[in-house]
């Protein structure tokens, strides 16, 4: 085992898919400037200027030469600086990336990566603080994985390398120095498994990205109460890991569900649903969510921090819908 | 084909100068019309109707208005092939008032000072997430306002504290935005990259997507027949984004009074100009649309050059690009000390050779429009307002919890 950090786990696994020729990177500063978040420091020197492509700051480009470079033959990573970036290559995503396989029945794929940073909480004020990967998991077509750890990242890069679907990588701008022990030998996380991050039998919180150790902290005051919380990090977002969820709920009968991001149309929505649906008499309350508050992240800190969920917020949902 | 139309009708020639020089004032009709300048702080209006110093010494005495002649190489044109040709495009000769240089140079004073300041506030941890100031831009950013006329409109990204204070937010206003705190000009809830004020919207984090914001408010004042241009500003890495070509093709096609200004600092974030563009001659990135190249570093040519520009649009010619060329000091932000991707040598050399703020000095002194004393005596008042924009940041009040919700919608009953 090796300790590391989350960023450390993904220049590995970033170094790792380099050794198939036909992987490339490419994104703004990430090779002289090595990386908005320093995860490619030292890449350009190691891997050349053929492999590590400095980009104009062009996002459509960006994704849709991915995209085509892909269909011709290759295994780019692209990278998109933040999730808020996005918004300008989204129709590349969407429309190119997630649906070119379908629509030649087949006939091609898109092998791309595309990894970006998500998340606020760094008083980066409105239009640099948002987490939309819940509106690509809505995309058919597309992959979404979202790690909270440095476990979780290596092992669902390594997956995501070995797919031949188009697989957006979004990691939390908060989580890039969270400390983790990484094994030395090869493993790897496939999509669509989530983990277990601490067993409970009272309640099951199911999150993911960031709000993962948000809820485990509201499991460590919740053991204080005497209760035991279940913590379910789903991982990935397309797919997810609804059995474990189920089975959790089947459990403990008490669920909230915890997300970064606007809790209007938050993929929380998609989960409780499930969970509704399917163990509808497994419950004793309502699915409880807990969300981002439906505001535009504003700038100073105070505001900013009440606007993203904390461990209170969990426990006053579960007491508002359990009564415990 | 009806020939386009020669916009030097009625202008003069530039004439060719071997070397910049200050001529002696010359009383009589300024060369063409100068606009004056918008917004003169009020502490300003003092030090300028103060009594011209006189001395034994004719070096000690400051005249209230003189000639300039700038050098030929300040500008370079793009032709393009819409619009009005540019013919001989800006003079090279002007007048400038003692008022207006003192006005000027006072603005750029002030914004060194408040940028200064910001990256100490920055390091106490007062001042959160992003900041990116634009110590070194300061004749471009200057000049430029300084050939606006009220009611003119201007958009630019988020290197904007420099403009946010010349479009007529106090500094005061700007370093408690920056704090976070209930007094800023955005209440708080903007921050560094979200300043905005009267005829100013912002302050923009997303690489290029105020261009076609611009273009669409130079379309409202076409519409409104104001006559305002909208000035539409991005930097050397935004103009490699698809928008800003859309935004340009609108632009020429309907004739919006949008002139495009791109401020080449030389690099984009980590980026050097030409290891982004295939073409970093930005001032022929409109391609079919005409396009101005200037000394960013030289505040008279960056006046000049602006009100030509100015004038061309408000004639109803359509867009212009224009190119300052320009350096920005620091890194990109202040978690760029900007040195992985630029020689020391380099930054070091700006400084000493091409300082905006030293070239407004030498060009003040050599037209005799101020002293050396006034001179410090106006930096020192830009310290002191900055000094107490920082008290007032410290000791003002968070946003109340209320905020949070406030002003997300517009809303008929509030």
């Amino acid at each position: 085992m090796t300790e590391m950090i989350l960023r450390e786990a993904v220049t590995k696994a970033l170094r790792e898919a380099l050794e198939d020729d036909r992987v490339f990177i490419m994104g703004e500063d990430i090779g002289a400037y090595g990386g908005a978040y320093a995860v490619t420091r030292g890449f350009l020197d190691e891997f050349g200027p053929e492999r590590i492509m400095d980009t104009p700051i062009s996002e459509s480009v960006i994704v849709g030469a991915g995209v085509g470079s892909a269909l011709a033959g290759l295994r780019p990573i692209v990278e998109l600086m933040t999730i808020n970036f996005s918004l300008v290559a989204i129709d590349q995503i969407v429309n190119h990336a997630a649906k070119l396989r379908y629509m030649s029945d087949g006939q091609f794929s898109v092998p791309l990566v595309i990894r970006t940073v998500t998340g606020g909480g760094g008083q980066l004020a409105a239009t640099h603080s948002q987490s939309f990967e819940n509106w690509y998991a809505s995309v058919p077509g597309l992959k979404v994985a979202v790690p909270a750890t440095p476990y979780d990242a290596l092992g669902l890069f390594r997956a995501a390398m070995k797919d031949d679907n188009p697989i957006l990588f979004a990691e939390h701008s908060l989580l890039y120095g969270m400390r983790g022990e990484v094994p030395d030998e090869w493993y790897e996380i496939p999509f669509g498994q989530a983990d277990i991050k601490r067993k409970g039998n009272d309640v099951t919180i199911v999150a993911y990205s960031r709000m993962t150790h948000v809820a485990l902290q509201a499991a460590a005051m919740l053991e204080e109460k005497g209760r035991q919380a279940e913590v379910i990090d789903l991982r990935t977002l397309r797919p997810w890991d609804k059995e474990t969820v189920l089975e959790s709920v089947r459990k403990t009968n008490r669920v909230v569900v915890v997300e970064e991001t606007w809790k209007t149309g938050g993929f929380s929505g998609e989960i409780a649903s499930t969970i509704q649906e399917e163990a509808f008499d497994d419950l004793d309350g309502p699915v409880a969510r807990v969300g981002g508050l439906d505001v535009p992240a504003p700038y100073n800190g105070t505001l900013e921090a009440a606007a993203i969920p904390n461990s209170e917020r969990i426990i006053k949902a579960l007491s508002d819908n359990y009564g415990i | 084909k009806t020939p386009r139309p020669h916009y030097q009708e009625g202008r003069q020639d530039a004439t060719e100068t071997s070397s910049a020089r200050a001529t002696s004032f010359v009383p009589g009709i300024p060369l063409y019309r100068l606009h004056s300048f918008p917004l003169l702080p009020l502490h300003l209006k003092t030090l300028s109707n103060s009594a011209v110093a006189t001395s034994g010494f004719r070096r000690q005495s400051t005249v209230t208005s003189a000639r300039f002649t700038l050098n030929s190489d300040v500008y370079k044109l793009h032709e393009g092939t819409t619009g009005a040709s540019l013919g001989s495009g800006p003079p090279l000769e002007g007048e400038i008032t003692r008022e207006e240089m003192t006005g000027m140079y006072s603005l750029m004073a002030a914004i060194r000072e408040l940028e200064t300041k910001a990256g100490d506030l920055y390091l106490e941890k007062i001042i959160r997430g992003f900041l990116h100031r634009c110590n070194g831009q300061e004749a471009s950013i200057v000049g430029l306002e300084s050939a606006l006329t009220p009611g003119d409109e201007l958009i630019t990204a988020y290197r904007c504290h420099g403009y946010t204070h010349t479009r007529g937010v106090s500094v005061k206003e700007i370093m408690a935005e920056l704090a976070g705190k209930a007094t800023g000009c955005s209440k708080g809830k903007g921050g560094s990259m979200h300043l905005y004020g009267p005829h100013y919207y912002g302050g923009n984090g997303i690489v290029g997507a105020q261009v076609p914001l611009g273009a669409g408010i130079a379309f409202t004042n076409k519409y409104n027949e104001t006559g305002k241009i909208c000035v539409t500003l991005y930097g050397d890495g935004a103009a490699n984004q698809g928008q800003v070509f859309e935004a340009y093709n609108m632009a020429a096609l309907w004739k919006l009074p949008c002139l495009f200004v791109c401020e080449n600092n030389l690099y984009g974030m980590g980026t050097s100009s030409t290891r982004s563009s295939a073409c970093p001659e930005y001032y022929t990135r409109g391609h079919y649309i005409p396009g101005i190249w200037v000394d960013g570093q030289n505040v008279l040519a960056v006046r000049t050059a602006t009100q030509w520009c100015a004038d061309y649009i408000r004639a109803g010619n359509g867009p212009l690009v224009m190119e300052q060329f320009t350096y920005r000091y620091y890194g990109h932000s202040m978690s760029d000390p900007g040195k992985s991707y630029r020689s020391a040598t380099e930054v070091k050399g700006v400084r000493e050779t091409r300082d905006p703020l030293k070239k407004c000095e030498e060009l003040a002194l050599e037209l005799n429009l101020m002293t050396s004393d006034e001179i410090k005596a106006i930096k020192k008042d830009a310290a002191k307002t900055a000094e107490e924009a920082v008290e007032f940041a410290h000791s003002s009040p968070h946003p109340p919890p209320a905020d949070l919700y406030a002003h997300i919608w517009w809303s008929r009953t509030k």
